[in-house]
């Protein structure tokens, strides 16, 4: 016999991630998903945007690893509320993982969260949180090619960091070629050139983001 | 590889249908996967072989999975046509502003069991499949 079943296969992360963004929007937080590769300085980028929105909104992180506890230690050393995910192989944050996250975070009281998902370029895209936006981080070194061999991220990405151009000259990384093709993948997204640890296009990146964040106050 | 992943949600999803429909056996699945997902469509199908082996219910159950291609929808002059994951806009005007109408699908489309009742003779060699 055959039984018609037309169930997305993420339904029950996909019903959470909705009860999650339901309770996001109650409590006028924007949510933040950071995708990116290891070692494309997502850590640093979310330092970098703590130092330039701490004085205007209360921001707290959710850090997503496979083990360790350093990168929430780094955030929680700043002052800021950082609770440490580790998924124990998994290669993807999901929405049932943010909530225990959540959970312990005081919402009412909080106006941004950043999510730094597994470092990982395919995966985590297929998943809902139940956040904003999601936003990914491309490093100088990783190439210029990448948006060819990744394109799912790109796509799902509603704004493209590109951090450590002060090592641009270095690698011969081709800015047009990227940007041209993040474009063709992506025509609404915009490219923030950055690097994190000098400061360098912080406030451009930093601008775009807390204007969203007024968005949901 | 979190395709293991959502394997594991298939088989779940499909495994308590089964049951609640008073089924003895799983005897296929059917999928709806688009082609603008991270789901690949041979690590999907490694992840199913894998995972109908842990329980008898499911031991013998087959796949089939349906790769849905792209198309979007081109919102200035409404052309709509088929395109790969790298090339999105519109062939007519040469527009980036489109629609996505299909080719994100992570779907489980329909389930086929053995219930006590059929004839008590399930997928014997020889009889008709489907």
């Amino acid at each position: 016999m055959q039984i018609d079943m037309k169930q997305p296969i993420l339904e029950k992360n996909d019903s959470l991630a909705a009860e999650l963004r339901q309770r996001f929007a109650d409590n006028h937080v924007f949510v933040l998903d950071l995708l990116a590769s290891p070692g494309s300085g997502k850590t640093s980028t979310i330092l970098a945007t703590i130092d330039a929105l701490r004085d205007e909104f209360n921001i707290a992180v959710i850090e997503g690893d496979i083990a360790s506890s350093v990168d929430a230690e780094k955030i929680s050393a700043q002052g800021i509320a950082a609770v440490q995910i580790n998924t124990g192989g998994a290669c993807h944050l999901e929405s049932a993982m943010i909530k225990r996250a959540v959970d312990v975070l005081d919402l009412e009281r909080l106006d941004l969260i950043i999510v730094e998902n597994v470092g990982n370029l395919v995966c985590p895209t297929d998943f809902d949180l139940g956040e904003n936006a999601k936003v990914m981080i491309l490093s100088v070194p990783e190439g210029d090619d990448k948006p060819l061999k990744y394109p799912g991220v790109f796509q799902v990405a509603e704004a493209v960091i590109l951090n450590k151009v002060d090592t641009m000259p270095v690698f011969d990384f081709d800015r047009a070629a990227f940007d041209e093709a993040v474009t063709r993948l992506n025509p609404s997204a915009p490219v923030f050139p950055i690097a994190a640890t000098k400061g360098e296009g912080v406030a451009e990146w930093t601008g775009w983001l807390a204007e969203q964040v007024r968005k949901v106050q | 590889m979190h395709e293991l992943g959502i394997m594991t949600g298939v088989m779940e999803a499909a495994t308590t249908s089964a049951r609640e429909a008073g089924a003895t056996r799983l005897l296929k699945v059917t999928l709806s996967i688009g082609e603008m997902t991270e789901a690949i469509e041979d690590a999907l199908l490694f992840a199913f072989e894998a995972l109908r082996e842990t329980d008898p219910f499911t031991s013998d159950a087959e796949i089939d999975i349906h790769m849905i291609r792209p198309k979007s929808r081109c919102l200035e002059c409404g052309a709509q046509f088929e395109h790969d994951r790298f090339h999105m806009f519109c062939p007519e005007c040469d527009s980036f502003a489109t629609e996505l109408i299909c080719g994100r699908e992570l779907q489980i489309d329909s389930i086929e069991v053995d219930l006590p009742d059929d004839d008590d003779a399930p997928a014997q060699p020889g009889q008709p499949s489907d």
